[in-house]
């Protein structure tokens, strides 16, 4: 289902155009509206869809394969943090909406900044630790595991 | 041409390709870098890039250790069984013992992982797969990228990498264009962290029309993982296990919530069971690989493919039974709606409810790539304190190339590191790229203007060969002087398909037909450099992915045809070698392109084990052998005991 723009809702904003993995979705010059110009390098991904503001943009199945007259729509609000889809089949006997959280917390509010926390010391520089390690590893008091700790040893198994 | 050249100088850790390997380099190298200039370059937007961009609806790599669940060396065991033993288990052993750290992170930051409501653990979908609600997988990570970076170049394509011209084979940074102002973009680097792609659509997809963009890996994945470091030089390893997925018909919707959590089952065309007859004939190809557990996914993939060429076909995905219970048909769903929007869109279509009616499944065409059940990529260092000598030089996931590291895709040798162990890898070399800058490694890096302008010139030439030719016809596509970026693309895909084991031909090759793919995708390369034209800048980016394609391609030619065996059917079939061989080819193959010539020198190289191959045979009552140093049968000609302290 490669995505469209409808003619009446687009306001050529490029907010599609801006978010799209593909670099497939642009402006036409002359109506100044979007458009997919490659319809055989969309992946369905959604992404110009969820993040168009007119919910200007839907896909209809990919012309090989898909006929016509169904539709999934979606609706995603980082606010409330939730995504929202609906089915609708062919032949209309199957019509229903799902519901996803996208997020369990105020959007964005979760993610740290590095360049405030505390740096590592030397001594963790000089082992194998990343950065929360080894607490965030099984929030324990253990640490890494190691060949030594696993009892492993690294054995040459080949022949020529 | 009057684009701007745009220089970023003095930047400590460029990152090339934001997907999971490159968010977590970037995220992870301020931490160990609180005074670096830490730059990022991504040909779309970071919000909605590489391979996750759709979401996820699972975490295929969570070792749940904290829940007392699996251990590193678990997953080493299972990702070697896998791949027929084909892994590097130093850095597998080092990405499962790091990527629990990443998913607890990733639920701080907000990342809706399910949980098990009887156990309090997260809720498995099989043994090594968490369930989440990942639609906004990406930008959560991007977001924890965003803030560690200093700056993000969207919408730059990185075409080549910047070599030292003071020390031979050393990095000194990157150079692309822009795809939206269609500038030149120079990033001089002390080390560049390659979070690239693997390729989609190098191979003819099974789609003829707009399908084709419904390819299983996403269609901007276009190797330039490899395109970029092939062409530097850096050594290659595992080219030829490309990889092929077994998914639900046309879609190419995932199969793995269905089979481990939703217990579905397959069945043929006649609805009976399959898989097990086949097994037996597989012992004359595989030996004892095929008594291994679980049972690796190219040998059910060649049960699959055998069915339908015995003319039983379709497989079906038996799906009226589970859907019957509502909750289970709503995860379905929710799998696909999280991740493969258009498999949703095409039961729709064609009015398929998987609750009355079994959807067909098919064998998708060929992919290269280094993160899902395939370990295509760089040969890469190891870490300190688990290595052998032959896979450690100094800096934990550095390529062959001094300063060049890598994450994801670009690492060869880690299959099923999938989003979280991506992400992981990008930390561990994220660090490990800080500690070769404060060892001084990267000081008194020299790129002259000399090389600048060349890969400028190199950059717009397919635009001057449409500039020069276009008003050779009077209008359309075919000109006696060039062809376009899809054109080239579809020349690419049909020799691969005919001569490289893609899905037309049932993925059989042999050496005969390799010979003349290697010669005709010769022909291939030299019509792009000569002759590629791209009207604006949008296909001057299509020109480049393809360029990155036609060079990860001539890369796993050569490794098809030097593995002299069939050591994952299923995946691929040397016709001429149909038997998998031990005695010769327990190796891993490595490769290098030279720079200046074009050539290509392959080698085997030493695999090394960290748990033994018994272990790995059912019924393996598994735990407590598991731990064990191991003793190995005496199968090898030549087995040395090496421990590294």
């Amino acid at each position: 289902m490669p995505t469209y723009v409808h003619m009446t809702r687009c306001d050529g904003c490029g907010q599609c155009v801006d978010i799209c993995p593909s670099d497939i979705m642009h402006i036409d010059t002359d109506i100044r509206r979007a458009y997919n110009i490659e319809p055989d390098m969309c992946w369905e991904c959604y992404s110009c869809v969820k993040a168009c503001p007119h919910n200007a943009i839907s896909v209809r199945g990919y012309a090989d394969f898909a006929p016509l007259g169904s539709s999934v729509r979606v609706r995603r609000d980082e606010e409330k943090g939730v995504i929202a889809w609906r089915i609708i089949f062919r032949n209309g006997k199957k019509d229903w909406d799902l519901i996803a959280p996208i997020t369990t917390v105020p959007w964005g509010e979760g993610i740290p900044d590095l360049n405030t926390v505390e740096g590592p010391a030397d001594s963790m520089r000089d082992s194998q630790l990343l950065y929360n390690e080894p607490k965030y590893v099984r929030f324990d008091e253990g640490g890494l595991h190691t060949l030594e700790s696993n009892k492993l040893v690294m054995k040459e198994g080949v022949y020529y | 041409m009057a684009y701007e050249t745009i220089v970023e100088d003095e930047i400590d850790v460029l990152v090339v390709g934001a997907g999971l390997g490159g968010t977590g380099a970037a995220f992870e190298a301020r931490y160990w870098g609180k005074d670096k200039k830490i730059i990022i370059a991504e040909k779309a937007n970071i919000d909605r890039s590489g391979a996750v961009a759709q979401g996820l609806y699972a975490i295929n790599c969570y070792m749940g250790t904290r829940f007392g669940e699996n251990n590193p060396e678990d997953h080493v065991r299972y990702a070697r069984n896998d791949l027929m033993g084909m892994v590097r288990e130093d850095l597998l052993f080092d990405m499962a013992r790091h990527v629990d750290s990443a998913v607890h992170q990733f639920e701080e930051w907000g990342l809706p992982i399910m949980r098990n409501e009887k156990t309090g653990t997260y809720q498995r979908e099989g043994k090594w797969q968490i369930m989440i609600h990942g639609e906004s997988y990406k930008p959560i990570v991007a977001e924890a990228a965003k803030k560690s970076a200093d700056q993000v170049f969207n919408r730059v394509c990185v075409t080549h990498l910047l070599m030292d011209e003071k020390d031979e084979n050393r990095v000194g940074g990157a150079v692309g264009f822009n795809v939206r102002t269609g500038n030149y973009h120079v990033f001089k680097s002390k080390t560049v962290i390659v979070g690239a792609g693997g390729a989609s659509n190098i191979y003819k997809p099974r789609s003829v029309g707009e399908g084709a963009g419904r390819v299983w890996y996403a269609p901007w994945s276009s190797g330039s993982a490899y395109g970029l470091m092939i062409e530097a030089g850096a050594e290659m390893m595992q080219m030829e296990n490309k990889i092929v997925l077994a998914r639900f018909k046309d879609g190419y919707g995932p199969v793995g919530a269905y089979f481990l959590h939703l217990k579905t089952y397959t069945q043929n065309g006649n609805g009976e069971e399959y898989e097990s007859k086949w097994f037996p004939g597989l012992r004359d190809i595989v030996g004892k690989y095929i008594d291994h557990e679980p049972i690796p996914t190219c040998l059910r993939n060649h049960a699959f493919i055998s069915e339908v060429n015995a003319g039983r076909g379709p497989i079906y995905m038996v799906t009226t039974e589970a859907f019957q219970d509502p909750h289970l048909e709503e995860i379905g769903w929710h799998n696909f709606l999280g991740m493969t929007v258009s498999q949703a869109v095409l039961w729709a279509a064609t009015d398929v409810d998987p609750k009355y009616e079994n959807p067909e499944l098919t064998t998708s065409e060929p992919y290269v790539m280094g993160s899902h059940a395939t370990g295509c990529g760089a040969w890469c260092s190891g870490p300190r304190d688990v290595s052998p000598d032959e896979y450690f030089w100094g800096y934990n996931r550095m390529t062959t190339i001094q300063g060049l590291f890598g994450a994801g895709d670009a690492v060869g040798g880690t299959p099923h590191a999938f989003s979280s162990g991506s992400f992981t890898e990008g930390r561990l070399a994220a660090k490990a790229a800080v500690e070769y800058i404060n060892d001084g490694k990267g000081e008194g890096i020299n790129i002259s203007d000399t090389q600048i302008e060349k890969r400028r010139a190199q950059i717009y030439q397919p635009m001057e060969t449409y500039k020069v030719y276009r008003n050779h016809i009077t209008a359309g596509t075919v000109n006696p002087y060039y062809i376009n970026p899809r054109q080239g693309l579809d020349r690419l895909q049909k020799l691969m398909d005919e001569y490289c084991g893609g899905a037309g031909v049932s993925y059989m090759t042999n050496d005969n037909l390799l010979n003349i793919g290697i010669k005709k995708l010769g022909l291939l390369a030299e019509d792009w450099d000569g002759g590629i034209a791209a009207k604006d800048i949008h296909e001057l980016l299509r020109a480049w992915e393809l360029k990155h394609r036609i060079l990860t391609s001539e890369s796993v030619l050569h490794h098809t045809l030097f593995r002299e065996e069939t050591r994952w059917p299923g995946y691929y079939y040397r016709g001429d070698k149909m038997q998998l061989d031990d005695e010769n080819w327990h190796v891993l193959t490595v490769s290098r392109r030279n720079p200046e010539t074009g050539e290509y020198k392959l080698r085997k190289a030493p695999i090394y084990h960290l748990v033994d191959e018994e272990e790995e045979k059912k019924p393996a009552k598994k735990k407590t052998v598991a731990k064990k140093p191991a003793t190995k049968k005496p199968a090898a000609k030549k087995k040395v005991t090496k421990a590294k302290s």
